[in-house]
């Protein structure tokens, strides 16, 4: 378990984002990945006070506060009508009902993590971080940023009409997922993929050739060696085009 | 930390150390049936009610308990005895440990979901692991409860 000497319910997003530039304070999003660390915080900062609970649906977009749990992204019909499911497909794997309760999209797209199916979800849409410090950037620019201490306030995912289908493979149901494949079809034909869970930060990469993997590394661990991985990538994006047809 | 909270329909005004996990705060209650089973968020058996939600008590803090309603199974004693005639029919249970925090989630799983089918209930219950049975004794009794319900019997 994590521990901190001091707990501050921010009062806004400035005093969070100067709490936060001392190294030895830490953002509180739902604690599911902070509590499985031993480190010792001085500050830690909590955002929940701010309304960034809510998902709001316009004609354009939809922005997703930092604090909003994976569970309603599982459940908000706007989002998954929009989108065939593959937001409530990629989460509903994760651990449990209970888990997915508390933990958060702040913390799963900041931490930026090599097994994520939230990352591998959003980057295959048109999607954004807002960031206190450094405004909003793409997705995919923020999946290869380097750590920072910046503030994510908000995720960002804009109706553009293209067509998601979300597939993972998985050795036992609620574990890890082997390998992620987010595939899209935007409205001009043009068809993409994100991959994740190669096990490394997703990325996004064209699909249009028959050799697509080529293009990416896959690595090996006790879950799958790299060739299974990248075997299973094919696999999953055909799938994808099977239901998208 | 001064944190006020309804716990098990009694408000409670308190004192916390801040990075106390809202599970052993929990027990400092006297709330025992809240247990810890695993450090990695996977077994389920610490699950509480949090203004009606199943959220793990090991994963959250119990500052954010703040302003909210908790309930343990020692709030819903009336649900739980209904429930554990079922599982105690079907002779579910073996050594019990998983027991507590199985029940909660059935508990709220019946509270959100309407008439589920076996996968859902499969889904829901995912985050609850029992080292002993197969869970087969568990679905039975399950099933058996949501038809008592759903047929007035309850
Ligand atoms: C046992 C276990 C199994 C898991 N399995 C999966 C899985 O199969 N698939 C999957 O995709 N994910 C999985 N996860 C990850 C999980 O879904 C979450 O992504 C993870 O717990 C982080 O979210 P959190 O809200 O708990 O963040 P926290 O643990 O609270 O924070 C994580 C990090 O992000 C920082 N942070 C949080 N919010 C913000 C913010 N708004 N701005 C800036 N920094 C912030 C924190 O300071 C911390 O460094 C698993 C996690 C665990 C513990
Ligand atoms: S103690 Fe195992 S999930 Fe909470
Ligand atoms: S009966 Fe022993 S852990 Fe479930």
């Amino acid at each position: 378990m994590f521990s901190f000497q001091q707990y501050v319910l921010a009062e806004s997003l400035e005093q969070a984002y100067e709490l936060n530039q001392k190294k030895n304070n830490v953002i509180l999003g739902g604690t599911g990945w902070l509590k499985l660390g031993k480190k010792s915080y001085g500050t830690a900062i909590d955002l929940s006070g701010l309304g960034l609970d809510q998902i709001i649906e316009t004609e354009e977009e939809f922005s997703i506060g930092c604090m909003v749990t994976l569970r309603q992204i599982e459940l908000h019909k706007g989002l998954n009508d929009t989108f065939g499911n593959a937001c409530k497909e990629a989460v509903r794997h994760i651990v449990g009902v209970q888990f997915r309760n508390l933990v958060t999209v702040g913390g799963s797209l900041f931490g930026r993590f090599g097994f994520s199916d939230v990352l591998t979800c959003f980057l295959a849409m048109d999607s954004y971080v807002e960031l206190v410090g450094k405004g909003v950037v793409s997705l995919e620019e923020f999946a290869k940023m380097p750590y920072d201490r910046d503030v994510l306030v908000r995720l960002i995912v804009k109706k553009d009409g293209r067509k998601v289908s979300y597939q993972s493979f998985r050795n036992q149901s609620t574990d890890f997922p082997v390998i992620a494949v987010c595939a899209a079809e935007l409205q001009n034909g043009k068809k993409i993929a994100s991959v994740g869970a190669r096990p490394a930060r997703a990325v996004l990469c064209s699909v249009e050739n028959e050799d697509w993997t080529k293009e990416l590394t896959f690595g090996s661990n006790m879950r799958a060696s790299a060739e299974y991985r990248e075997f299973l990538a094919k696999i999953l994006l055909q799938k994808a085009w099977e239901e998208l047809a | 930390m001064k944190i006020k909270f309804r716990l098990n329909g009694k408000m409670v005004t308190d004192e916390v150390v801040a990075d106390t996990p809202l599970l052993e705060y929990l027990r400092s209650k006297g709330c025992y049936s809240v247990k810890r089973g695993c450090e990695t968020s996977n077994c389920g058996l610490c699950t509480v009610l949090m203004d009606g939600k199943p959220v793990l008590s090991c994963t959250t803090l119990a500052v954010r308990a703040d302003g909210k309603e908790i309930l343990t199974l020692e709030g819903l004693q009336k649900e739980a005895e209904e429930f554990g005639g079922f599982l105690a029919d079907q002779g579910a249970d073996q050594c019990g440990f998983c027991n507590p925090g199985f029940i909660m989630n059935v508990i709220a799983m019946t509270k959100e979901l309407e008439d589920p089918t076996e996968e859902e209930i499969k889904e829901y219950l995912a985050g609850n692991l029992c080292r002993c049975t197969g869970y087969q004794g568990h679905l039975r009794a399950i099933q058996a409860y949501l038809e008592a319900k759903q047929g007035g019997i309850l």
